[in-house]
């Protein structure tokens, strides 16, 4: 199978792609099992799941609402994943972006909307960048482990949250109520969103749009990008070569981080116009910090390829809802479903990883053959060892993630694939 | 006023909750623990927790017995941990990505079979407080160590045997060498993927134990997300811990102790600035990421945790 694969490129590219999709597959397929020991027939529920995703113009756009925090999250996902650095702090960077930019909106509920929708989007992308930056300087600066200090800021911007819902920042409103829900007061309505009419999709889906090619662009055409992902590739390379690590993890964090908070300040104003709390970051978040990992990754790590892949999770979430609805399935059934999917997902990379390799070891023998010298068995076992950074431009025609992909010298395949056309064609 | 907390009744009662409250941070995190130094980091704690402390609270709510129910969660835990072994040995599988995927269907399927089993929060009758006889009547020292559940016993016997097993025995030391320098090791004829099955299912199982600590003993009740973030702790404080048992007693003791005086200064209604409890139920966080920042340089992480193994490579 892998021998055929690597005869042929083109198909084995198209393997490549096709490979999330089918994990995917497998994780519905353990997906349908569970249904069906629930009680519920499979098909019928993956077709109200279906239904309630893309069944109707409103149900179409409650999909994309959904989706947008799930990209823009994802956006920084790929940022701060392409620079080696896993970030799990997306809960706590949305409501970082979210309290800013609904304290603005609060502060000054006569102004200009025009001045206020942008001002309040910027002030969560600056939310989000500083509490990003947090586990960025931890990192480069201290050596504390990214993924324990992004889990404990989210814990502490949910506190944070609660503290501020329930004193500074209460609905004066709840505040005379006796029930007092943790909540602000409605943001003045003319600083909503744009919204296209009958739904309620709102133009922050178009920005979420916009800045997948701002983020492909930055990390593919920019030299900054590039020391990005140079540093993702390979740090010690990247410090022999004279780029900065330490400034580059920060900058990753710090732009994940905005993108994270930019989604909270467009979820406040694009949907709930109000910022709410039940204690749990999921509570106001909707997950999108978790979701809009999965989102990512199922994009293969590229800003545009998460754009099908937050709409596939967004019409996952809803659908999920109306499955609930109609056949009393618990929607937390889509929650183990997504962890399925990103379990199938990273375990199949494998696949390409090993396509990679003999890929690899296809350049190798044709190398040796070349050269008419020693024998090609010992040439072609020889796995590779130095992960290059390669050129600017050569990831993106194999997006790969770099924390596995270094590990392997999977970056080499761009190389391979040349070669590997060249042995083709003889 | 902050005088209230030095009664001897209050400090007392400080100590016992704090060492109570360290029980799922220490089966957690002695578990993640032994995958750690085999080199396998194991993100999926909190979703194994979660299973754990379902099927644990489950079969104790239908059998009436704590000890079935905790068989059920070291089953269930073995089985999370099987599957992650899988994921990260067999389809080397990115570590902390993959933890999250474990996280989220631990976080899903458990939550879904509380609504479809059981569908309203119920208390059980778990694990009662166990006496234990002469040493439980030393004062001040034996309510705070000896009047507590079977739970917590094992908990803080599980440090030293952690400590024996790692130190003093042969699996302990491939433990260590497959997770410093898992070639030298496999040349030696220690088996890479048959050691790190072995830690990671047992952390599974240990971190199933966690989460039946929570529901059958500390709080005798199950709902969604029951651990809300206490399996990430678990692994952070095997960083603090520096990856020695003791290490890790010492860190989970300090992070408990600071809750169980956060916990005691809300319930005394001591006044606190601005009236803000978050302000205090945010300080054990804090705290760990200061100690992460100053402790972090100093202890050297085994050298293959994270990495993949591939022979040849």
């Amino acid at each position: 199978m892998i021998d055929f694969l690597v005869r042929y490129p083109r198909l084995g590219r198209l393997f490549d792609l096709l490979l999330p999709l089918l994990a995917t597959l497998a994780a519905l397929a353990v997906g349908a099992i569970m249904l069906q020991l629930l009680g519920a027939n499979p098909f019928v529920a993956y077709r109200a799941l279906l239904e309630g995703a893309f069944g109707s113009q409103n149900a179409l756009a409650d999909t994309i609402v959904r989706a947008t925090p799930l990209l823009l999250v994802g956006l920084g996902i790929c940022i701060a994943f392409r620079a080696g650095v896993i970030n799990i702090g997306g809960e706590g960077q949305f409501i970082a972006g979210a309290l800013p930019a609904t304290l603005l909106g609060l502060s000054f509920p006569d102004a200009p909307a025009i001045i206020i929708i942008p001002a309040a989007l910027l002030c969560g992308f600056l939310g989000g960048a500083v509490w990003g930056s947090i586990p960025g300087l931890l990192k480069a600066y201290f050596n504390v482990n990214e993924i324990l200090s992004t889990i404990m800021l989210n814990i502490i911007a949910v506190q944070f949250m609660n503290f501020l819902l329930r004193g500074p920042m209460i609905d004066p409103v709840q505040l005379q109520a006796a029930s007092a829900i943790p909540q602000t007061a409605r943001l003045n309505p003319a600083f909503d969103l744009p919204r296209w009419v009958p739904t309620r999709l709102h133009a922050g889906a178009l920005l979420a749009v916009v800045l997948a090619v701002v983020v492909y662009i930055l990390l593919w055409r920019t030299t900054t990008g590039y020391r990005i992902r140079a540093v993702g590739f390979n740090p010690d390379a990247s410090r022999y070569a004279g780029i900065n690590v330490k400034r580059n993890i920060v900058l990753a964090l710090l732009l994940s981080g905005a993108f994270a908070g930019l989604a909270g300040a467009v979820q406040v104003y694009g949907v709930s116009h109000r910022m709410i709390t039940d204690g749990s970051a999921a509570g106001f978040t909707g997950s999108a910090g978790f979701n809009g990992i999965v989102a990512a990754l199922f994009g293969k790590l590229h800003p545009l390829g998460a754009i099908p892949a937050s709409f596939i999770f967004g019409a996952l979430i809803v659908g999920a809802n109306s499955l609930q609805r109609a056949m009393q399935v618990p929607a937390a059934l889509i929650t183990a479903l997504n962890g399925l999917v990103v379990v199938f997902v990273v375990c199949s990379d494998i696949f390409s990883r090993r396509l990679a390799r003999r890929r690899q070891i296809g350049v190798a023998e044709v190398g040796s053959k070349g050269a008419g010298a020693q024998g090609g068995g010992g040439a072609g076992e020889r796995p590779p060892t130095a992960a290059n950074v390669g050129p600017p431009d050569s990831a993106s025609a194999q997006p790969a993630p770099p924390a596995t992909a270094a590990k392997v010298g999977a970056t080499i395949k761009p190389v391979a694939h040349v070669a590997g056309q060249e042995a083709s064609s003889d | 006023m902050i005088s209230q907390l030095f009664t001897e009744a209050v400090l007392i009662g400080i100590l016992t909750s704090g060492i109570r409250l360290a029980t799922p941070y220490l089966f957690a995190s002695i578990g993640e623990m032994f995958g750690q130094r085999s080199g396998v980091l194991n993100l999926g704690v909190e979703g194994m927790m979660l299973m754990g402390a379902f099927a644990a609270f489950y079969v104790t709510l239908t059998t009436g017995s704590p000890w079935l129910g905790l068989l059920a969660s070291i089953l269930v835990g073995t089985l999370m941990g099987l599957a992650m072994a899988v994921i990260s040995v067999t389809f080397q599988a990115e570590q902390g990505i993959s933890g999250i995927g474990v996280y989220l269907f631990g976080l899903g399927m458990s939550e879904l079979l509380f609504k479809k089993m059981l569908g309203t929060v119920e208390t059980v009758s778990g694990f009662r407080p166990l006496a234990i006889p002469v040493l439980s009547d030393i004062p001040i020292i034996g309510p705070i160590l000896f009047q507590q559940s079977a739970m917590v016993y094992l908990a803080y016997l599980l440090v030293p045997v952690a400590w024996f097993v790692l130190y003093r025995t042969t699996f302990g030391l491939k433990i260590r060498a497959v997770g410093e320098n898992p070639a030298a090791a496999d040349s030696l004829g220690v088996s890479v993927k048959r050691t790190r099955y072995m830690t990671v299912t047992l952390g599974g199982a240990l971190a199933g134990v966690a989460g039946a600590s929570l529901s059958i003993a500390l709080l005798n009740v199950f709902q969604q997300n029951l651990t809300s973030g206490i399996g990430f702790i678990a692994v952070a404080l095997v960083y603090f811990g520096g990856w020695r048992p003791y290490g890790v007693l010492f860190g989970a003791l300090l992070f408990s102790m600071v809750n169980a005086l956060q916990l005691w200064i809300q319930a005394l209604n001591i006044p606190i600035p601005f009236d803000a409890s978050e302000l205090l139920i945010m300080m054990p966080y804090v705290l760990t990421i200061l100690v992460l920042m100053f402790s972090a340089g100093r202890v050297r992480k085994p050298s293959a945790l994270g990495a993949i193994y591939e022979r040849g490579t």
